[in-house]
C-alpha cells in the first residue's frame, strides 16, 4: 500500500518534465558540474593526502609493516621531539604576538598622517610581505653571516661586541623569530589599517569631547571596534607561522644542534632527507590539533562577521 | 554665575584648542619619525641585497664598510643572466606560475559562480569546506603526497617526482581554495537583479558567468590572479621536496641549492639571484598595489 503510494508520487513527479522543478534540477546539475573540478582537486590533493598521512604514520620505515602507534611512542621517547614541540610553540606564539603589536602600532602611525601621503608609506611598508620569503631570508642569512655580518660591523663600530647570530642557540631562536616578524608584520599592518578605516570618525569626535586621551581612544574605541579583525588575523597568522618552513629551513636548517627546528622542518629532515616517510608524517601530524582549533575559531569569527554585515 | 562659568569654559576651550593643534602637530611629527624607523627596518634587507649585488667578491671579502659600495659593478648580473642553469630556473618558474594561475582561475571562477549563485545540494557545506582546506598548510601535505606520487608511479609508470610540471599539480592545493573563497565573496556582492535580467533575456548560465559576472567582478579576479602568481612564484617547500635535478628546479630552490656550494657562499651572486627572483612579484606589486591589497584583505573580510 505504502509502496504503491510512493511509486505513484515518484511517477507523478517524473511525469512533469517542464516547469519549475525540472528547471531547478537542471540548474543543480549545471551548478554541480561547474564545481566539479574544485571538488576533485580538494578531494584528491587535500582530503585524501590528509587521511593518507594518518595511515602512513602507522607504518614502519620501509612502509611494509603496520606498527600501530610505534612511531609516536618512538617520538615521545626522544628529547629532540620535545625540543621541537617547545620551539614550535615558542616560535609561533612569540612571533604572532610581536607581529600583532608591531602591525597595530604601525597601522596607527599610518592612519595618523594625512590621507594623501598614506599610500606611499603603506606601499613601502608592505614590501617585506611581497618578496618571496625564501629570497628575503637569504638576505637575512647574509646579514647574520658569522664573519662578515653587516650588523656586527655596526655593533663593533659603536663599541659593542659582535653577536654570534646563528651560532648560539638563543640568538638563533631570536633570529628566526625576528625574520618571521619582519616578513609577517606588514600583513597585520594592512589588515589593521583596513579595520581602522572602518571605525566611524564620530566615535573619535565623541571621545575627544568627553576628554579622552589618545591612549583611551585607542583602548576604548579602536580596540573594541577592531576586535573581530584582530582575532581573525592573529589566528590566520598562528596557523601560517606554526606551519612555517622556509625561514627556519634557510636560516638555520634547525641548527645549532636541532635547537631551532619546528615541526615542518623536522618532518622534512626526517621524512625526505632521512628517507623515513612514516616518521616524518607522524611529526607533521602534530601540527593538526593546533590548526584545527585555530580553524574552528576563525570560522566562528568569520561567520559572526558575516551576520553583522 | 552661569555666564562666568561659560566664559571660563570658553576661555579654557580656546586654550585647549590651541594646545590640541600643537599636540596634533607634535603627534604628526612623531608619526613620521616612527614610520621612518619602521621603513628602515622593513627595507634594510632588500636594500642590503641590492648593495651586495653590486659588489665584487674581493670587495665582499674585504674589511670595508659593508653598507657601502666602493667599486660598483654589474658583473654579478651579467654572470647570472648568461648562466644557462639560472635561465632555466627562471623559465621553469615562469611557466609553472603562468600555468598555475590559468588552471586556478578557471577552476575557482567556475566553482565560485556555482557556490555563490547557483547552489546545489551540499553547496553551503562545500563553501565552508573550501575555506577549511585553505587553512591546511602544505607542510602537512607534502609527505603523504610524496608517497602517493611514488605509488602512482609504481602503478602507472608515470614519473611525477623530479619533473618541474609536477608543481602544476601541487600548487593548486594552495591557490584554488583561497581564490575560490575570495571569488565567492566578490560574486555574492553582485546584485541579483543583474543575473535575473540576463536569465529572462534567455542567457545560459555559462553566458551569465562570462558576460555578466566576470566583467563585473574583474577587480576581484585580478586580485585573485595576483595572489595566485605570488604564491606560485614564492613556493619553496614543494619544489624542494619534489624536484632535485638541476634542470627541473624553479627559482627559489635553484638559488638556494646551486649557488650555495657546500660551505662556499658566493654572496654577490646569491644576493643578485635573490633580487632577480624577487623582482617579478615586486614589479607586479609596484603597478597593481591596490589590487594586491584588496586581495590581501579580502580573505578575512569577505564571505
Amino acid at each position: 500500500m505504502a509502496d504503491a503510494v510512493a511509486s505513484d508520487v515518484r511517477v507523478s513527479t517524473a511525469r512533469r518534465p517542464t516547469g519549475a522543478r525540472a528547471f531547478l534540477r537542471r540548474k543543480e546539475m549545471i551548478a554541480f558540474f561547474f564545481a566539479l573540478p574544485l571538488i576533485l582537486i580538494v578531494l584528491t590533493l587535500v582530503i585524501y593526502p590528509a587521511f593518507y598521512a594518518l595511515h602512513l604514520a602507522t607504518l614502519n620505515k620501509s612502509m611494509q609493516h603496520f606498527v600501530g602507534l610505534g612511531n609516536f611512542t618512538f617520538l615521545f621517547k626522544r628529547n629532540t621531539f620535545w625540543m621541537v614541540v617547545e620551539q614550535s610553540v615558542l616560535f609561533a606564539v612569540t612571533a604572532v604576538m610581536f607581529k600583532a603589536v608591531i602591525g597595530f602600532i604601525v597601522a596607527h602611525f599610518v592612519h595618523n598622517i594625512p590621507q594623501k601621503g598614506q599610500r606611499k608609506w603603506r606601499g613601502m611598508l608592505l614590501i617585506p610581505w611581497v618578496i618571496p620569503p625564501a629570497m628575503s631570508t637569504l638576505a637575512w642569512l647574509w646579514l647574520f653571516d658569522p664573519s662578515y655580518s653587516a650588523f656586527n660591523w655596526v655593533l663593533t663600530h659603536i663599541g659593542l661586541d659582535g653577536i654570534p647570530w646563528l651560532g648560539n642557540p638563543y640568538w638563533a631562536r631570536f633570529g628566526v623569530i625576528l625574520v618571521n616578524v619582519w616578513v609577517g608584520s606588514p600583513f597585520f599592518m594592512i589588515m589593521y589599517l583596513a579595520a581602522l578605516k572602518s571605525v566611524p570618525e564620530q566615535l573619535h569626535e565623541a571621545a575627544a569631547i568627553d576628554g579622552a586621551s589618545w591612549f583611551q581612544k585607542i583602548w576604548y574605541v579602536n580596540l573594541p571596534m577592531m576586535r573581530n579583525i584582530i582575532q581573525i588575523t592573529a589566528l590566520f597568522s598562528l596557523i601560517v607561522t606554526f606551519a612555517n618552513f622556509d625561514i627556519v629551513k634557510i636560516l638555520t636548517n634547525g641548527g645549532p644542534v636541532d635547537q631551532t627546528h619546528v615541526f615542518a622542518t623536522w618532518s622534512f629532515t626526517l621524512g625526505i632527507w632521512g628517507n623515513d616517510l612514516p616518521l616524518g608524517a607522524s611529526v607533521s601530524l602534530f601540527m593538526f590539533p593546533i590548526l584545527a582549533i585555530a580553524a574552528t575559531l576563525i570560522l566562528r569569527n568569520v561567520r559572526k562577521r558575516g551576520n553583522e554585515a | 554665575m552661569t555666564t562666568a562659568t561659560a566664559q571660563i569654559g570658553g576661555a579654557g576651550g580656546a586654550v585647549r584648542y590651541g594646545s590640541m593643534a600643537r599636540a596634533n602637530k607634535r603627534a604628526l611629527r612623531w608619526s613620521y619619525f616612527f614610520l621612518t624607523l619602521f621603513v628602515i627596518f622593513f627595507l634594510m634587507p632588500p636594500i642590503y641585497m641590492f648593495i651586495t649585488s653590486l659588489k665584487t667578491s674581493a670587495e665582499i671579502g674585504a674589511v670595508t664598510n659593508p653598507w657601502w659600495v666602493y667599486n660598483p659593478t654589474l658583473e654579478n648580473y651579467t654572470t647570472l643572466l648568461t648562466q644557462k642553469s639560472f635561465l632555466t630556473f627562471f623559465k621553469n618558474s615562469a611557466i609553472v606560475s603562468v600555468l598555475v594561475v590559468s588552471v586556478t582561475m578557471v577552476v575557482s571562477v567556475l566553482a565560485a559562480f556555482s557556490l555563490a549563485r547557483m547552489r546545489f545540494w551540499g553547496s553551503a557545506t562545500l563553501a565552508t569546506g573550501v575555506f577549511l582546506t585553505y587553512l591546511v598548510p602544505e607542510t602537512l601535505l607534502f609527505i603523504p603526497l610524496f608517497k602517493i606520487f611514488a605509488t602512482f608511479h609504481d602503478y602507472t609508470g608515470i614519473a611525477l617526482i623530479n619533473h618541474w610540471w609536477v608543481l602544476i599539480v601541487l600548487y593548486p592545493t594552495l591557490t584554488v581554495p583561497f581564490c575560490t573563497w575570495i571569488m565567492i565573496g566578490y560574486f555574492s556582492s553582485i546584485p541579483k537583479e543583474l543575473d535575473e535580467a540576463a536569465l529572462i533575456d534567455g542567457a545560459s548560465y555559462f553566458q551569465i558567468l562570462t558576460k555578466v559576472f566576470i566583467p563585473v567582478a574583474l577587480p576581484g579576479i585580478i586580485a585573485a590572479m595576483i595572489f595566485c602568481f605570488t604564491v606560485s612564484w614564492a613556493q619553496f617547500l614543494y619544489p624542494l621536496a619534489f624536484t632535485t635535478s638541476e634542470d627541473q628546479l624553479v627559482l627559489p630552490v635553484g638559488i638556494v641549492t646551486t649557488l650555495i656550494k657546500g660551505d662556499v657562499y658566493n654572496w654577490g651572486q646569491i644576493m643578485t639571484g635573490a633580487l632577480l627572483g624577487a623582482a617579478p612579484p615586486l614589479i607586479i606589486y609596484a603597478f597593481l598595489m591596490d589590487y594586491y591589497i584588496a586581495g590581501l584583505t579580502a580573505g578575512a573580510t569577505k564571505g
